[in-house]
């Protein structure tokens, strides 16, 4: 680098210096752009139910127990809606040992019946109404549905392992026996052998809920939570 | 279980349906809430304020006194509420824990009087959240540290029986135990003085011959000097050696600064003794007169600031480390922009970029010596950035050391990361704690729920079985949904130990009995841990006598006894009620034994403690002492 180089770069210098002072003095005005400042976001999304006359019309929960529903539901979920992320916290918080995150997200997909990926107060009022107060048809209704993860009306083999590695996960590591690789797979064999009736590969609505009926043991299960509330 | 939570459970319940058409076992029964209320609010009077919640609220955390049946203490018949005669401020803090799930510590209140309040309402304080824990830990060590310094001031009494050697140690660590020790401190410290001041005049000019230069005093009174010298190091020697005697570990003693620089103290008398007065050696002689002057660090036995001084130049080793580094790359960009913009001009002094070096460092640490000037006005400019820019970079860390400084030199404490470390641990240690606390609640209840079963069958007295019920609804409905999960993927949740245990039992078994029936079952998995047999799926109390992994075999040779004296684990805060001692005592009562060859003992765990002494502490591990001892039929 010659002379005059070094020479022209100190002048620069001295003429950027000079112009910060000037900036400094609010002779010259700064222009750059602000825009992370102006950007007001909405962040928290505030959800109001509806009124308590209307979810009574709706779901078959008396008006006590809807309110000790919300007063639960709100201190948990302070805006009102919860969203997959806190919804798969709070229940992950039940299964310590395992991991719940996977079945979180299909019951997620399950109780978010508007596909809008938040449960509100009233998905959740009405997924719950079905589960510990419907017929045992709508719970076996309900739980096709979570078993048909892409909703069209069959319970495919991949999507039944699926849901199967997903509760096999929430057990962990630590079992008895030592939970092996394939335990979900052969768990699903045995599901297919009992539902699949005509052996096409995938269990209807029908099939299942034909099937269910007919098996005591799984009667009797449906009816076991009828007083959880 | 996170009871902030416990809102949610009813719908986690619910979702179990889920798992029902899955399942191929029958479900368990679901537990009954007896005398179920209707939510009412309960009011607490505390010193005048009162505060109003839901019963239900409240009912959270039942192992503390507003949960349990421990307020109908309180309860005032007149007035319908429930009267505490406590601090209204601190308890917001509790209210709002029930209420949250977290326990918050404001700062602003007194920890002591915090503490109190906690202990009162049988709050534990390891639940403070994270917000609040570092806080709250600083305040309790400072407390306790003050409490420390204020007892070791009132310990002036000699304790009994101190042997010569410990006494003499305590004298040279505190001078002001008794006389003696005062006047070696003293007369250790005028002996360093006076060294000092030797070395510093031995080299002062005093009087002259006529006909010859100044002469060092050094030089001109030899003997004196060295007469000097050496009463100085003998009492220095003297020193060390009495030290070394008295240092109750005489190997860190060594180790020690102090004593490091004691030994460089002394050194150079005794290698200059030894050394004799050769030309060729007198150079290196010369060096090792400079190390003479450590002496002077002796005296930071005897400063307390000095010692301080040292201890904040030590821990703020990063932020000097990055002064110096900020401070070599600003020279070597400065002094090669100086270099080339000060080529051109004539007779410039500046002739290589190390020479410019020296002009850099002066310019930026503002002392401007003048032997160096840039005459272009290119050099001139870049000069002043420099100078500019010096003043910026040495004072931004001095600051922090400043601080360092001062904060050190009031508290007067130990290495902070050491502290921030231990903080850390304790709170992985806590999340641990809390995440094991629940499954091995469950796992607790469930040997207690099948040991009731067992009861059942074997028609015990009603109190036996009393000390189970203590789990609250909460928690019965919790373990009742992880017993469901169970039952439907038709596997068990055990603890790490057992799962450890089992894995190793696998790998044995595979080393040793190769019995026919082993491969009959399906072949050996390519996994760590062979399969021991197919359970049946009758899950039946019956066959599970003893609590613990049921035995399923059919086939299978080897057969496993469980002498069943596991202490409970106890680091839910539910089971911390229940007695250890009767549940170990129940469990081995129960204990039983099916068949009885020993051949290869299994690698025991750890002993198991006596018959649950003491409180059961919380510790993150089960020390589960249940040998299993295999039997092997061959």
């Amino acid at each position: 680098m010659n002379l005059e180089g070094l020479e022209m770069i100190a002048v620069l210098v001295v003429v950027v210096l000079f112009v910060k002072v000037l900036e400094q003095f609010g002779l010259l005005e700064a222009s750059y752009d602000d825009s992370v400042e102006d950007e007001l976001e909405l962040s928290a999304v505030r959800h109001r139910p509806e009124g308590l006359e209307q979810l009574e019309a709706q779901t078959r929960f008396t008006r006590k127990e809807l309110q000790v529903l919300y007063r639960g539901f709100k201190n948990e979920c302070p805006s009102g809606v919860v969203n997959e992320d806190t919804f798969k916290d709070i229940y992950s918080q039940f299964f310590p040992q395992g991991d719940a995150s996977t079945y979180a997200h299909f019951l997620f997909n399950a109780f978010d019946t508007d596909h809008n990926g938040s449960v509100s107060f009233e998905d959740f009022v009405m997924g719950l109404s079905i589960l510990l107060r419907g017929s045992v048809q709508e719970k076996l209704n309900w739980a096709f549905n979570l078993y048909d993860i892409n909703k069209d009306g069959y319970i495919t083999k991949e999507e039944m392992l699926d849901i199967m590695k997903a509760i096999y996960d929430m057990m962990g590591k630590c079992t008895y026996p030592i939970l092996k690789e394939e335990a979900p797979r052969q768990h699903v064999e045995i599901f297919f052998q009992k539902m699949d009736k005509n052996k096409d590969g995938v269990v209807t609505i029908d099939e299942f809920i034909d099937c269910c009926q007919n098996d005591e043991n799984i009667m009797r299960s449906m009816q076991l939570f009828e007083n959880v509330i | 279980m996170a009871a902030g939570v416990a809102a949610w459970l009813p719908f986690a319940r619910a979702a179990a349906i889920g798992w029902m058409p899955v399942a191929n076992l029958p479900m368990p029964v679901a537990p009954t809430e007896k005398n179920k209320r209707q939510d009412e609010l309960i009011v607490l009077n505390v010193s005048g304020r009162r505060f109003q919640t839901w019963r239900n609220t409240l009912d959270r955390y039942p192992d503390t006194l507003l949960g349990s049946s421990e307020k109908e203490f309180f309860y005032d018949e007149e007035t319908k509420e429930y009267f505490f005669d406590r601090d209204p401020d601190v308890f917001r803090s509790i209210l709002n824990f029930y209420r949250t799930g977290k326990l918050h510590y404001p700062r602003y209140e007194c920890i002591s009087s915090y503490d109190e309040e906690l202990a009162f309402f049988g709050i534990i304080p390891e639940i403070i959240g994270d917000c609040c824990y570092e806080e709250y830990k600083d305040r309790k060590r400072e407390n306790a540290e003050r409490l420390m310094d204020d007892q070791e001031d009132n310990k002036d009494s000699k304790l009994p029986n101190m042997t010569f050697r410990e006494t003499m140690w305590r004298a040279f660590e505190n001078p002001h135990t008794s006389t003696m020790a005062l006047v070696f401190y003293y007369v250790t410290g005028f002996f360093i003085a006076v060294s000092v001041i030797t070395n510093v005049v031995e080299t002062v000019p005093c009087g002259s011959s006529p006909n010859q230069k100044d002469v060092p005093c050094g030089e001109r009174y030899t003997v004196a000097f060295f007469c000097m010298d050496t009463a100085c190091v003998m009492i220095f020697t003297v020193e060390y050696l009495l030290r070394l005697f008295a240092a109750p570990s005489r190997y860190r003693f060594m180790r020690s600064v102090m004593s490091i620089i004691d030994v460089v103290a002394i050194l150079p008398y005794y290698i200059g003794l030894v050394m004799t007065n050769n030309e060729d050696v007198s150079g290196a002689f010369v060096t090792l007169r400079v190390f003479r002057v450590f002496r002077i660090f002796k005296f930071s036995r005897h400063s307390q600031g000095l010692r301080i001084l040292g201890y904040t130049l030590k821990s703020c080793a990063s932020e000097l480390g990055f002064l110096l580094f900020s401070l070599t790359m600003a020279i070597i960009i400065f002094a090669t922009v100086m270099f080339y913009a000060e080529k051109g001009s004539t007779s410039s002094k500046f002739t290589s970029i190390p020479a410019s070096f020296w002009y850099t460092i002066v310019t930026m640490t503002t002392l401007g010596y003048g032997d160096m000037v840039p005459k272009t006005i290119a050099g001139k400019i870049f000069g002043s950035i420099c100078s500019l820019s010096g003043v910026l970079v040495i004072a931004l860390p001095v600051p922090v050391i400043v601080s360092n400084f001062s904060r050190i030199y009031h508290q007067n404490q130990r290495a902070d990361k050491r502290r921030a470390q231990k903080v850390q641990k304790a709170r992985l240690a806590r999340i641990r704690i809390s995440k094991t606390g629940t499954s091995n609640a469950f796992l607790h209840s469930k040997r207690n729920g099948l040991l009731n079963e067992a009861l059942d069958l074997t028609g015990s007295t009603e109190d036996e079985r009393h000390h189970n019920k203590t789990t609250s609804l909460l928690e019965s409905q919790h373990h009742h949904l992880l017993h469901c999960l169970e039952k439907t993927t038709n596997h068990e949740f055990v603890d790490e130990h057992l799962y450890e245990q089992n894995c190793l039992e696998g790998a044995l078994q595979n080393y040793t009995s190769r019995s026919p029936s082993l491969s009959s079952s399906g072949g050996l998995t390519g996994t760590c841990c062979s399969r021991r047999s197919r359970r049946k799926s009758a899950h039946l109390p019956n066959s599970a006598m003893s609590p613990g992994p049921p035995h399923g075999l059919q086939e299978l040779s080897a057969v496993h006894i469980h002498r069943s004296d596991r202490p409970p684990l106890s680091t839910s805060r539910s089971s911390l009620n229940l007695m250890p001692d009767e549940a170990m005592r129940l469990n081995c009562k129960s204990g039983q034994i099916t068949t009885a060859i020993i051949s290869i003992p299994t690698p025991p765990g750890t002993t198991p403690e006596g018959d649950g002494h003491g409180p059961p502490s919380p510790s993150v591990q089960t020390t589960a002492g249940s040998s299993v001892v295999k039997v092997s039929a061959l």
